[in-house]
Formats: C-alpha cells, sequence, structure tokens
C-alpha cells in the first residue's frame, strides 16, 4: 500500500484536505493518509523536521509515501526532507506535480486500489486536468 | 591566515544581530514582492540557531553547520528554511571535520552550498534570488584569495553588495514574487539582501579573529 503525505503551510488545512481526500476517496481506513503543516510555532509555514517525523511513521508501514504539497516552501522543504533521508528511503517517495487537494484525493483513490507509487503518482498528476469552469 | 571555526560561530552570532537589526527592512522588501516574512522567518531561525551554538562546544565546521541548517530548517516556515538550510548544510559536508581552513578552500565550500541552494530551487543566476548576491561573492572571494584575506573578502562583500542591487531590476522566476512577473521590477530581493548580510558577517568575524 502506497501512503500519501498532504504538506501545507496550515495545519488546519493539512488536516482538513486529509480529510476530504480520505473520505471522498471512499476509500476510508483502506487508506494511509497523513497531512502536516504549520510551523513549529503554530504559525503558517513549514517544517523540515515535521515532515521527516511524518514520513519516519508511514514509511515502515507503506510500500511507498506520495508527498502532496500544497505550493512554494512546501515543495521546498519536501524536497528538503527527502535531502535528509537515508537513500533506500528516499527512493520510496515521490513528490507530486499535482494541485493539493484534488491530487491527494485522486492519489487516495488509487492507493486505495493497491496501485504502486509510480502509478500513485501518475494519477495525481492527472488531477491537474480536472475542469471546473468554462473559460 | 585563514578561516577558523571561531570565525564561523562569530559570523552567526553578527548574522543573527544583523538579521535582528533590519527584520522591519527585511519584511518591507518581501511585503512589495513576497508574503512579507523574510525578517521574521530569518530573525526566528538565526535566533534559534545562536541559541544552540552558545550551548554546546563544536571541534569542527562540519558539526557546527550540521546544526544551523537542521535549526534553520525546522522553526523557519518560508522558503528561506529549506534554501538556507541546505547552503548550511553542504558548506558543513564539505568542511568536515575541518576547523581552519584557507579563504581559497573555504570559498570552494561555499561553491558547494551555493550549489545545493540553486538544485534545490531550481535556480539560477538572474532569476532574482539569494544566489544572485552569492555567486559574485564567492567568484571575488576566490579570486582575490592570493590578496590577502581581508582584500578577498573586502572583495566578496563588495560583490555582493553589488549583486544583491542588480537583483532590482530583475523580473522574478522563482518564488511568490515570480507570480507577479513584470511587477516584480523596481524591487531588490529580500533573499539577496540577507545573504549580503551573511557575507558582511563573515568579513568582520574574519577581520576581527
Amino acid at each position: 500500500m502506497v501512503g500519501i503525505l498532504v504538506v501545507s503551510h496550515s495545519a488546519d488545512a493539512a488536516k482538513g484536505i486529509r480529510d476530504i481526500a480520505a473520505g471522498m476517496s471512499g476509500a476510508g481506513d483502506d487508506v494511509l493518509i497523513e497531512g502536516v503543516g504549520g510551523n513549529d510555532e503554530g504559525g503558517l509555514g513549514v517544517s523540515v523536521g515535521k515532515i521527516l517525523d511524518a514520513l519516519a511513521g508511514m514509511l515502515p508501514k507503506a510500500d511507498g509515501v506520495l508527498i502532496v504539497p500544497d505550493l512554494g516552501s512546501s515543495i521546498l522543504s519536501s524536497r528538503t526532507a527527502l535531502e535528509l533521508l537515508p537513500p533506500e528511503d528516499a527512493a520510496r517517495v515521490i513528490i507530486a506535480d499535482a494541485p493539493v487537494l484534488e491530487g491527494a484525493m485522486m492519489a487516495a483513490v488509487e492507493a486505495s486500489g493497491g496501485s504502486d507509487l509510480a502509478t500513485v503518482a501518475v494519477v495525481a498528476r492527472e488531477a491537474r486536468d480536472l475542469q471546473k469552469g468554462d473559460h | 591566515m585563514a578561516f577558523t571555526l571561531g570565525m564561523a560561530i562569530a559570523a552567526m552570532d553578527k548574522f543573527n544581530a544583523l538579521i535582528e537589526e533590519n527584520k522591519e527592512y527585511l519584511t518591507d522588501l518581501d511585503s512589495a514582492i513576497g508574503d512579507a516574512d523574510h525578517g521574521i522567518n530569518m530573525n526566528r531561525g538565526m535566533k534559534r540557531i545562536v541559541e544552540k551554538t552558545h550551548s554546546k562546544e563544536y571541534a569542527d565546521f562540519g558539526g557546527l553547520f550540521r546544526d544551523a541548517a537542521m535549526t534553520i530548517m525546522s522553526v523557519v516556515g518560508g522558503s528561506a528554511g529549506p534554501l538556507y538550510g541546505t547552503f548550511f548544510m553542504k558548506l558543513g559536508q564539505k568542511l568536515g571535520c575541518a576547523n581552519e581552513i584557507q579563504v581559497e578552500n573555504f570559498a570552494d565550500a561555499l561553491r558547494e552550498g551555493l550549489s545545493g541552494v540553486m538544485s534545490l530551487g531550481k535556480s539560477a543566476v538572474g532569476d532574482k534570488t539569494m544566489v544572485d548576491a552569492i555567486d559574485p561573492a564567492i567568484k571575488a572571494l576566490k579570486e582575490n584569495a592570493s590578496e590577502g584575506d581581508a582584500a578577498a573578502w573586502n572583495a566578496a562583500v563588495a560583490a555582493a553588495e553589488h549583486g544583491m542591487k542588480d537583483t532590482v531590476p530583475m523580473i522574478a522566476r522563482r518564488g511568490r514574487a515570480s507570480y507577479l512577473g513584470e511587477r516584480s521590477i523596481g524591487h531588490q530581493d529580500p533573499g539577496a539582501t540577507s545573504s549580503y548580510y551573511l557575507f558582511t558577517c563573515f568579513r568582520d568575524a574574519s577581520a576581527e579573529n
């Protein structure tokens, strides 16, 4: 099973996005999905340490982890966390090139079906093409 | 003459003080093109680094810069955390268990740090980032190393200042400022500014010790 880690500037947003993705995927407890966000003082921001802690908890339970970051320093912090992981662990993590909510939701659906990490990452990326408006 | 571990520790103290003194200026620069958090974030990050470095004894550059890196990555919420963290981490890895190094070789280690920053941020010279201050500073430090430490550091600081000012007419290509496109023209990059401060602190620490 592939796990999904939502990384946001806000702890509230990370939890909310995690809950929406888990709920809307219909996978319930069949999917390992977590969310981290906020700086160490509870404000808006991203902590590399929180990402590393989350990965340390998830990697032993999962075949791999797809990180779905919101933007800016969520992406840089996620890349930095991968640099700090042992190479054999880093090889089991991919950072999704996807919108955070839609990407997390589609990744959750795919992961709950038992797909491998590369496939879950490709499906998350397809969330970029979800149309909302006509213009 | 050489750059020593004691100078590096002193440079961190000076950087903390200079950031504290200029945090509002950095925030003003960042409010024009970023999310107005650079001064606050760097202030929080450097404060915590100095708390850490004052709480223990270091035997080598590697230990010092690793602590600096891990601290700033964890306490700074914005992009400055991973970027400065990577800079210090790669710098420390290159210097390893040395506690004194010729300035020319210190320039090579700074180059490793900058390469890490550029690879992480996928940034290049001219993108209106900290790279625009650090890259010319390292070049000047290396080229002037044979003229003596003081001359080399003065040249590095002058080049960093020049590079920082050169960011004013640039269009931002990385970070939050890049969303502004041409509207980012006319503003000095806050990251280049804090990086210029860092080089002044290396110079001053080198001169005093």
